[in-house]
């Protein structure tokens, strides 16, 4: 294997749950606050998978009092703690940007049929 | 003397433990064998010649053969020889092997390397010139403009920066730190940027200027 390659793979989290866009998750991160440190969660859809290996990112999307909220996190970050899928999506496209601009009913996503 | 010849494997980044990203350079180095040592008697100024990597000895002249057999690598000679300085008095035994171990974490480094050639440029790209504006009337893009000033002094200034040559020069990067260091396969996970194309050879020394914690 190429060094470069080893390098990368050595450093990317393989213990974490896979998902794919159009997934509503549930984030588990670590916060650090000045000195003490919690675990906060965020729920969210994933609309985007950007990047490849150690730089890959994900985007969630939820709405949260009435405001659209995003937040992009590194997939092999230390800081996530754990991931749950708690639904799987049925989309069409890699990148759900489409949903900025709808809400409410318009903005649901398909349910993934069970086979 | 802290130094090793390495070549570039290319950039990524690293996370530490609390998840701070980094941007990192990969550099293989070493390891390299002691070649010769210049001697303040002998030369006039103490260094050692390291050796790095490895050549077929059909492919190297007889001269670089007979110079690497005192220290039994005739038989396969490095491909690249580069000279370090040394303190005065430090002795180095020919034939001996350098690794990344004389580095640790958290260590300055200083890397030097051979640039990227970029052929001919323009002002723009070699120097950073604004150049004109594209519309608005325009007519003037990407030049240097005037370079003097009227029949008085009548030349144009010393190292007035034109267009020409850029790149394919050694450059020094100082005081990069050193996030991470691979001992099985010889690897130094340098903090930023480092001259030279993705397999280029670059020097490692210990920093000059920044004195590691």
């Amino acid at each position: 294997m190429n060094l470069m390659e080893k390098v990368n793979k050595a450093q990317c989290r393989t213990d974490l749950t896979s998902f794919n866009v159009g997934d509503t998750l549930k984030v588990y991160s670590k916060i650090i606050e000045g000195k003490t440190e919690r675990v906060q969660a965020f729920a969210g859809t994933v609309i985007a998978k950007k990047g490849s290996g150690i730089q890959e990112t994900f985007t969630l999307r939820r709405i949260a009092f009435g405001q659209g909220m995003e937040r992009v996190y590194p997939i092999n970050s230390p800081r996530i703690v754990k991931i749950e899928v708690q639904k799987k999506g049925e989309v069409r496209r890699a990148k759900l940007y489409y949903l900025r601009d709808r809400a409410g009913k318009a903005a649901r996503i398909k349910d993934q049929a069970s086979n | 003397m802290k130094g090793l010849i390495g070549k570039k494997l290319g950039m990524t980044q690293v996370y530490d433990e609390t998840g701070k990203i980094t941007p990192v350079t990969v550099i293989q180095a070493g390891p390299c064998t002691v070649i010769s040592q210049m001697t303040e008697e002998n030369n006039g100024y103490s260094a050692v010649q390291l050796g790095f990597g490895e050549r077929k000895a059909k492919n190297v002249s007889k001269a670089v053969k007979g110079h690497c057999a005192k220290s039994g690598k005739a038989e396969n000679p490095p491909s690249v020889i580069r000279e370090f300085r040394a303190e005065k008095d430090e002795k180095f035994e020919l034939g001996s092997v350098l690794t990344v171990e004389q580095f640790k974490e958290n260590d300055f480094i200083d890397v030097y390397g051979t640039t990227k050639g970029r052929g001919f440029q323009g002002v723009v790209k070699r120097y950073k010139f604004a150049g004109g504006r594209a519309s608005h009337g325009g007519g003037w893009i990407r030049r240097p403009g005037s370079s003097g000033q009227r029949t008085w002094p009548g030349k144009v200034d010393r190292n007035k920066r034109r267009p020409g040559h850029m790149g394919n020069v050694t450059r020094t990067v100082q005081n990069l730190q050193l996030m991470r260091i691979g001992k099985e396969d010889n690897l130094l996970y340098v903090k930023g940027a480092v001259p030279g194309p993705t397999g280029g050879v670059v020097i490692v020394r210990s920093a000059r200027k920044k004195v590691s914690a």
